[in-house]
């Protein structure tokens, strides 16, 4: 066995080149941000179709949407903050799909987070600040991961739909959520908005210094960053890969498709809890119905956009953010509906959805059809 | 006797309505035939003649041209340059509609019937212009009456899918016939059959050939039926054409140079003879598991492979050969038994199948053995990947040490690829194959499970992929060798065992394995 490792390999000549040519790599690479990004752009065109037909001017639009979203430095930390809880519901999308499932339901991981983190809060008033936060990120992982990790148990072991599953699921943990902050866990003080007691101001995350944005923006990127880092560089991550790229394969090879499965989803949902968490400690001071902002299903848009890829998560994040916190202003000046952003978000969605079928189909971004073979 | 002179007068209606054209066999030339994609050239000035009532073997690598030949003569292509001439005027064939408004047809490699429709119904649906009613009682007639003039006898009153290979085959012939064509193109007609059926049907259109009837393209890889069944060869290399001949001039090793050139073709080893008291490596006892339906169940009662031999398993494909590799694989569940690899139990994780050295070579490699959109060097890594310093399990990757290692082994089995970072998906079947070998016959392999190996690759893939296989056993691996040619079993196994309705059901040293026995316990007569 021990000549098949590769360090026994040295001293062996090597035959084939082993270097790839910066111009393969540019080619390679740049297919996953051209096709996304003229997505992008033909979703835009096609919103501002819908625009001329009622009679407003799409530059407006842009403007506004520029300025809504990054014109200055208020809004840009608007957008930021915005941004933060999209990140960790982007990859609770983004995980499973590396593994080839999708999973639409984070939503249902954000509300539970949520209330267990509150749940877990609420005992330990009065103990350190750092022990409060600890229990209520770690109860709102917990949650979270186990909410999707048993979507993930459900599909290998008895072979459930895990997008029919993790949607299903998210209703149910909305369900629960409302039943716990109007019943067990129900501050009486809460009247018009039932909600769970409050944590109080001296436990809530504060903001990053210098900026009007909470620490939740840090842990999403920070997130993304470990999540890149376990999949491209880590021996589970390319386990992972090998099973989301074709299961079969991974069986052959031994590897315990299974557990990988199960552990990915896991750590998706409890990247979606940490949302939770964070939402009721950084902005809510409680858990509510607030919690079903709509953060685990724009997560989804977010994760396809960036093509499943954590470091390119950050960016797409940011955008959506800024498109969200410019959502009002363009309500309003152009004297929009309520529904303007989400009918935008939707015909994003479907142009990116139809741009999957593009990879492959560019001789540009192919370079196995301009370079010659060799053996 | 021709299809048309059936007596019945709805059949002549229905025939005149679908294509008015003279009967019996009609022959086709084409002259200068180039056809361009972009800056490659797939057929480059070929020219082929075939005389009415011929049966004419058209014979060729993976990747010679052979389908771009034939997809240029049905109208499925517009070739670059290029005349054809069928009955002594030359024609425009501008689409398959129009080929088979001139009497040709083809039979493809798969199936294309409706599995669920009957034989009846399947014919019925496939004119060209169907009735919005069909009068089944009139249609019925109507076929009984064409399948009289049929050298074939076919059961037409039940579902397809409840036939036999050798039968939907048969009947797919029927249907081009049916059609009114003359002129047939087959495509490798004999790759899902036993070889008891593929000499009845090819023996059957020879028939019809020399009779006139019809005439005969035939693609195939297997010189026996071109020697047994074939009037004429042409034979393409690299989009040119190589030669071509009468059958009965030619040596089965004159057409092999012709097919690949100057380009020496591995040859096997020779075979060493299997130690008395070698060691067993793979022991299966009373193992039982659920098949594909779920509604059988295979059974394998005992079976053990040792130490430097080949145990072939030969049968006709879906009688639990599949499910019994899966198994072996952990991709499927046993219900029962014991499975064990050098006197120890195997469940087949990933630590049981590196200590033991076990190693897969699955049929249709890019589904089976590779994640088709990871690159070439990280699908070479997927043995060592987890495996650090020392033998040690690793947490990183490192991805310099992979793409090292994956040149080597590029190099050392003479992988066709672009580059390294290609995605294994854009290399063709026989390199993807090469790359499987690479990465499951390096080091040490005690126990090597292999299933149609060799399935859809061209001739020097094979011989390459046939030459390691033995040189593994030689060098002291275990072969468990699971395949649908019969020729390749002869050709490498030691023992040769039969699985039919999911149990073995016979065995047989290689030295007294006779064909037609092991084609009769394939087929279930037992």
């Amino acid at each position: 066995m021990a000549d098949t490792t590769p360090e026994a390999l040295q001293g062996v000549v090597i035959v084939a080149p082993i270097s790839t040519s910066w111009l393969e790599l540019l080619a390679r690479r740049s297919e996953a941000v051209v096709i996304p990004f003229g997505a992008f752009i033909v979703g835009m065109a096609i919103f501002s179709l819908f625009l001329l037909f009622l009679g407003k001017s799409p530059i407006d639009l842009v403007n506004l949407m520029v300025k809504g979203g990054f014109g200055n430095w208020f809004s840009i930390q608007n957008s930021l903050q915005r941004a933060a809880p999209l990140l960790l519901t982007a990859l609770c999308v983004a995980l499973p799909a590396r593994l080839g499932l999708v999973v639409i339901g984070g939503e249902g991981a954000v509300v539970l987070g949520g209330v267990a983190a509150a749940a877990a809060a609420v005992p330990l008033l009065g103990a350190p600040y750092v022990v409060v936060i600890g229990a209520m990120a770690i109860a709102g992982m917990a949650a979270g991961g186990l909410w999707i990790g048993i979507v993930g148990a459900l599909r290998h072991y008895r072979a459930v739909n895990e997008t029919i599953s993790s949607l299903l699921m998210a209703y149910i943990a909305i369900a629960l959520m409302n039943h716990f902050v109007e019943g067990p866990l129900r501050d009486p003080a809460s009247l018009n908005k039932p909600s769970t007691y409050p944590i109080g101001k001296d436990y809530m995350i504060g903001n990053i210094p210098g900026m009007d944005v909470h620490w939740g923006l840090v842990a999403g990127i920070v997130a993304c960053i470990v999540s890149w880092v376990l999949i491209e560089k880590t021996a589970f991550g390319f386990a992972a890969r090998i099973a989301g790229g074709n299961v079969r394969a991974a069986q052959i090879q031994g590897l315990a498709v299974g557990k990988l499965i199960v552990g990915f989803t896991a750590l998706a949902g409890a990247f979606a809890g940490l949302a939770g968490m964070i939402e009721v400690g950084a902005v809510q001071g409680s858990a509510n119905a607030s919690l079903a902002a709509g953060y685990g299903y724009t997560g989804i848009l977010v994760a396809f956009l960036a093509r499943h890829n954590p470091l390119a998560i950050i960016p797409v994040a940011i955008l959506l953010g800024g498109i969200d916190a410019s959502g009002g202003l363009i309500q309003r000046r152009m004297d929009l509906p309520d529904a303007t952003v989400l009918v935008l978000q939707g015909l994003l969605f479907i142009v990116i959805l139809f741009s999957e079928t593009l990879y492959g189909r560019f001789k540009l971004f192919n370079p196995d059809l301009w370079l010659r073979n060799r053996q | 006797m021709s299809i048309n002179e059936g007596s019945d007068s709805s059949l002549k209606t229905l025939r005149s309505a679908e294509a008015p054209r003279k009967p019996g066999a009609i022959g086709l030339e084409a002259a200068g035939m180039t056809m361009r994609f972009g800056s490659f050239t797939a057929l480059d000035n070929v020219s082929i003649k075939v005389p009415a009532g011929s049966f004419h073997a058209l014979l060729g690598e993976n990747g010679a041209g052979k389908s771009t030949l034939v997809k240029c003569i049905m109208g499925f292509y517009h070739p670059t340059a290029g005349q054809i001439v069928i009955g002594g005027h030359e024609v425009a064939i501008d689409s398959p509609r129009d080929a088979s408004a001139l009497g040709l047809g083809m039979v493809y490699q798969h199936f294309t019937l409706v599995p669920s429709l009957t034989g009846a119904e399947n014919l019925v649906i496939s004119r060209e212009h169907v009735p919005g009613v069909i009068d089944w009682s009139v249609e019925r007639k109507a076929l009984a009456a064409f399948m009289e003039t049929m050298p074939f006898k076919l059961p037409l009153d039940v579902p397809v899918r409840s036939l036999a290979a050798g039968e939907k085959q048969k009947l797919e012939i029927v249907k081009q016939l049916y059609l009114g064509r003359n002129f047939l193109v087959l495509d490798e007609p004999t790759s899902v059959l036993t070889p008891g059926e593929a000499s009845e049907v090819l023996g059957l259109v020879r028939g019809m050939t020399q009779r006139g009837e019809i005439t005969v393209l035939m693609i195939s890889h297997k010189f026996h039926e071109v020697t047994a069944f074939a009037d004429e060869i042409t034979v393409l290399r690299r989009g040119k054409l190589a030669g071509s001949g009468r059958v009965k001039d030619l040596t089965t090793r004159d057409m092999a140079g012709m097919m690949i050139g100057d380009v020496p073709l591995a040859a096997l080893d020779s075979r060493l003879a299997v130690a008395p008291d070698a060691k067993p490596i793979l022991s299966v006892k009373a193992l039982s598991a659920p098949d594909r339906s779920g509604l059988k169940t295979i059974r394998i009662a005992d079976l053990n492979v040792r130490s430097g031999e080949i145990v072939g398993i030969a049968g006709i494909s879906g009688n639990g050969q599949k499910e019994f590799v899966e198994v072996l694989a952990g991709q499927r569940k046993k219900t029962a038994g014991d499975i064990r690899v050098k006197a120890a139990p195997y469940a087949a994780t990933r630590g049981e199948t590196r200590e033991n050295n076990v190693r897969f070579i699955p049929e249709e490699p890019l589904q089976n053995a590779c994640a088709p959109k990871m690159t070439v060097a990280e699908n070479l890594a997927f043995r060592t990947f987890d495996v650090g310093q020392g033998g040690k399990p690793a947490t990183w990757i490192d991805g310099r040490s992979i793409k090292k290692y994956a040149a080597h082994l590029v190099g050392a089995f003479k992988v066709k690829t672009a580059s390294l970072a290609s995605p294994i998906s854009a290399l063709s079947g026989g390199n993807v194959q090469r790359a499987v070998l690479a990465r499951e016959l390096t080091g040490e392999v005690d126990l090597l499970i292999c299933s149609n190996p060799c399935f859809g690759l061209d001739f020097s893939a094979v011989a390459e992929i046939r030459a390691r296989i033995m040189k593994a056993r030689n060098a002291g691996a275990a072969v468990l060798l699971l395949s649908e040619d019969l020729d390749e079993l002869l050709e490498l196994s030691d023992r040769i065992l039969v699985m039919s309705d999911g149990v073995l059901v016979y065995e047989t040293p290689i030295a007294t394995a006779n064909v037609m026995t092991i084609g009769e316990h394939m087929a279930g007569h037992h």
